[in-house]
């Protein structure tokens, strides 16, 4: 059977995209029909949700490879979707054009942060990573420098920068699914567990890759659709990534008629230069260095194709990253468009029923007038005062940047077929992410510390069962975590990628490319790179009290605290080097080793038990 | 073992390979860094309805990144089939 399934990719996910196009429309009659709103939303979070814990039930395997690495089979391209569906986060999917929305140009660094990384990650690590055979990223570190020190310190920047980042993701699925199921966030949170659990925990990484290539075909279509639909009413040409230029035109136009200090295209009007550069620099070393990225690559059948699966997992991101700025312009261009047509002032009892009903998500500071959150008119006309009795003007209205991809559909009148559409694809953005994450997290618990390090002597059966029990305490801890909003680990996602690039890119892109880098210089450069950002970090958004704002905090050149891994990758390259120089050389067999690591003929170095 | 290549062989194959990751790594850091620090200049240029400079970080550079990974993927299996060191 098993087969049967990757001869046949293009046949069942072509019968999966037919299928999906034929329940949209089916959603689209029956709302002609007047089938209510509340019945659609279900029905697209229902039938999602059953597709993907069909497919995971289906690829679920008693065999450790597939478990670790889907057996090592998968075509290039549907590596590229996986990875894809893996890379576009919940905060992708929701927040990237809020983002750009709001910041205008300087936006742009995460556009091209969040890119330009996988150049690094296709010439610098995933064909030798693949070469090597590892399961896990501290798999590498723990076999090319020696000994269990390498490998525990792999895993523990691992941790740190994959644990606060799937509570992130739960956290959003949550958050999607209350909205769109109006159900409580605290067992809408449990929805999304459950929704991560059926795709993960039978099957490991063969059934998480199946279902992030079915994850990443709905995320795509619900983020292109109405992109799609607001570039064909406002132009009457259905490409909003070229078409949107025009658009932003007509937004600088608005903002002198409006009188908006800050225009959208104008670089460098919320960061500085520095700013903007040195975050770009942060996002893409650790794009390069974040192990649920980096493992996709091991799942390939040959390095050629890991080469390959790179460029086409960069295609696959570029789709919905080009897409990004059009959606944001177009959706500033229609709120804009509100106001000009009102003549500059919205009069109170012209507020439209969509603000109500995002100001009245309780907790969450959505969307704001004047800075009070829209809940009624009164409170808003309270808040905005005598002088501006008329009306409230484009700069008093503020929109939460994690609501302008969901709320737009409706801000555009879209029907709700639509808005159930986009609803499906964060919900798929945000499960996909969390499974990779999760994947990793417990795959590094399960192989490294339990197999290579406490019983390495275990039986197949045994170490599968601990994988998935292993999975399962990650799974619910992270849940639990996510059901008390904690503000500070949500904040805290933004650190995953200094953390990973600090902690791991010098290492992993040191042992392939300079063959003299010894286990101490290793070592050193991974506890001083990691430490020297992870001091940065908490000093300067805490201060060592761990207190915000007491004013003890760290504050080196002004640089921001999203940009900490400025300090700690330069580190960690420098204390690999020196120090690897000051201690003898690596043995003859591990320069051998090295040799056959940089040469893709003779099949993989590890040669995994199975 | 069918994996080893002679010594002088691998040693050029490296050479070629390093030579090939630096010429990418120039072309990411002038598409990552270089150009955008003249986004002033290029914003005055109008490219399709588009300011040049802001095109660039919203579009061009992304499109330079895929095609340069695919390229890089073809030049290395062409230096590895030059080496003979490709898989079989």
């Amino acid at each position: 059977m098993r087969g049967d399934f990757t001869d046949n990719l293009g046949r069942i996910y072509g019968i999966y995209v037919g299928a999906f196009a034929i329940f949209v429309i089916a959603m689209a009659i029956l709302e002609q029909l007047g089938l209510p709103a509340k019945y659609i939303l279900w029905s697209y979070m229902g039938l999602t949700v059953l597709v993907y814990a069909f497919i995971g039930i289906m690829s679920r395997t008693s065999q450790v490879s597939e478990y670790y690495v889907a057996g090592r089979s998968v075509p290039a391209v549907y590596n590229g979707m996986a990875t894809g569906a893996d890379w576009m986060s919940g905060a992708s999917f929701v927040g990237m054009a809020g983002s750009l929305y709001v910041l205008g140009y300087d936006g742009l660094a995460f556009v091209l942060g969040w890119t330009g990384g996988y150049v690094l990650v296709a010439v610098l690590l995933a064909p030798y990573l693949r070469k090597f055979g590892a399961y896990t990223v501290p798999d590498f570190l723990g076999t090319r420098y020696g000994g269990n020190m390498p490998r525990l310190l792999g895993i523990i920047v691992l941790f740190a920068a994959s644990f606060t980042y799937v509570t992130a993701q739960i956290y959003a699925s949550g958050v999607i699914a209350s909205r769109f199921l109006g159900i409580d966030f605290e067992w809408a949170v449990f929805a999304g567990l459950a929704g991560i659990l059926v795709c993960s925990m039978l099957g490991g990484m063969r059934a998480v890759t199946w279902t992030q290539v079915a994850q990443y075909i709905i995320l795509i279509v619900a983020y292109l659709v109405p992109a799609v639909w607001m570039s064909t009413v406002k132009t009457g040409v259905p490409v909003p990534q070229i078409m949107y230029g025009s658009v932003l035109g007509d937004i600088t136009g608005y903002e002198q008629q409006l009188g908006v200090a800050k225009s959208h295209v104008q670089p460098f009007t919320n960061y500085t230069p520095r700013d903007f550069f040195f975050l770009i620099f942060c996002l893409m070393v650790g794009t390069a260095s974040l192990p649920h990225i980096l493992m996709r690559f091991f799942t390939t059948p040959t390095v050629r194709e890991a080469r390959k699966s790179v460029g086409w997992s960069l295609f696959f991101i570029f789709l919905l990253y080009f897409t990004a700025p059009a959606y944001a312009a177009f959706a500033k261009f229609n709120v804009m468009d509100m106001f000009v047509q009102a003549g500059g002032t919205l009069p109170y009892d012209q507020i439209p029923a969509w603000m109500y009903r995002w100001g009245n998500i309780g907790g969450n500071a959505l969307i704001s007038i004047c800075g009070v959150a829209v809940t009624d008119q009164a409170a808003v006309m309270a808040a905005c005062g005598a002088e501006k009795a008329a009306g409230f003007s484009f700069a008093d209205l503020t929109l939460g940047r994690d609501m302008i991809v969901l709320s737009t559909p409706e801000i555009a009148n879209m029907p709700w077929f639509v808005i159930g559409l986009v609803g499906a694809g964060g919900f798929a953005a945000a499960l996909s992410t969390a499974d990779g994450l999760l994947l990793a997290i417990a795959n590094a618990l399960s192989h490294d510390i339990y197999f290579k390090m406490i019983d390495p002597h275990a039986d197949t059966k045994r170490r599968l069962l601990v994988a998935k029990l292993i999975l399962l305490v990650v799974a619910i801890g992270a849940a639990l975590l996510a059901q008390t909003k904690p503000s500070d680990i949500l904040s805290m996602v933004a650190w995953a990628f200094s953390l990973a690039a600090a902690g791991l890119f010098a290492p992993l892109v040191l042992g392939v490319w300079d063959a003299r880098t010894t286990r101490e210089g290793a070592i050193a450069g991974i506890v001083l790179g990691f430490g020297t950002t992870l001091f940065y970090l908490v000093g300067n958004v805490y201060g060592f009290d761990l207190i915000k704002g007491s004013g003890d905090e760290v504050n080196w050149y002004d640089v921001k605290s999203i940009s900490a891994g400025v300090f700690g990758i330069p580190v960690a390259f420098v204390v690999t080097f020196v120090v690897s120089r000051l201690t003898p050389q690596p043995s003859q067999e591990m320069q051998q080793f090295i040799r056959r690591l940089r040469v893709p003929r003779g099949g993989q170095l590890l040669e995994q038990a199975h | 073992m069918s994996d080893q290549i002679a010594p002088e062989a691998a040693a050029a194959h490296w050479a070629k390979t390093r030579t090939l990751m630096w010429i990418c790594l120039v072309v990411w850091a002038v598409f990552s860094f270089l150009i955008h620090m003249f986004v002033g200049y290029l914003n005055q240029i109008t490219f399709f309805d588009f300011p040049l400079g802001f095109y660039m970080a919203a579009q061009g550079s992304l499109i330079v990144f895929v095609v340069l990974i695919f390229w890089f993927a073809a030049r290395q299996n062409a230096i590895d089939e030059e080496f003979g060191a490709d898989e079989d």
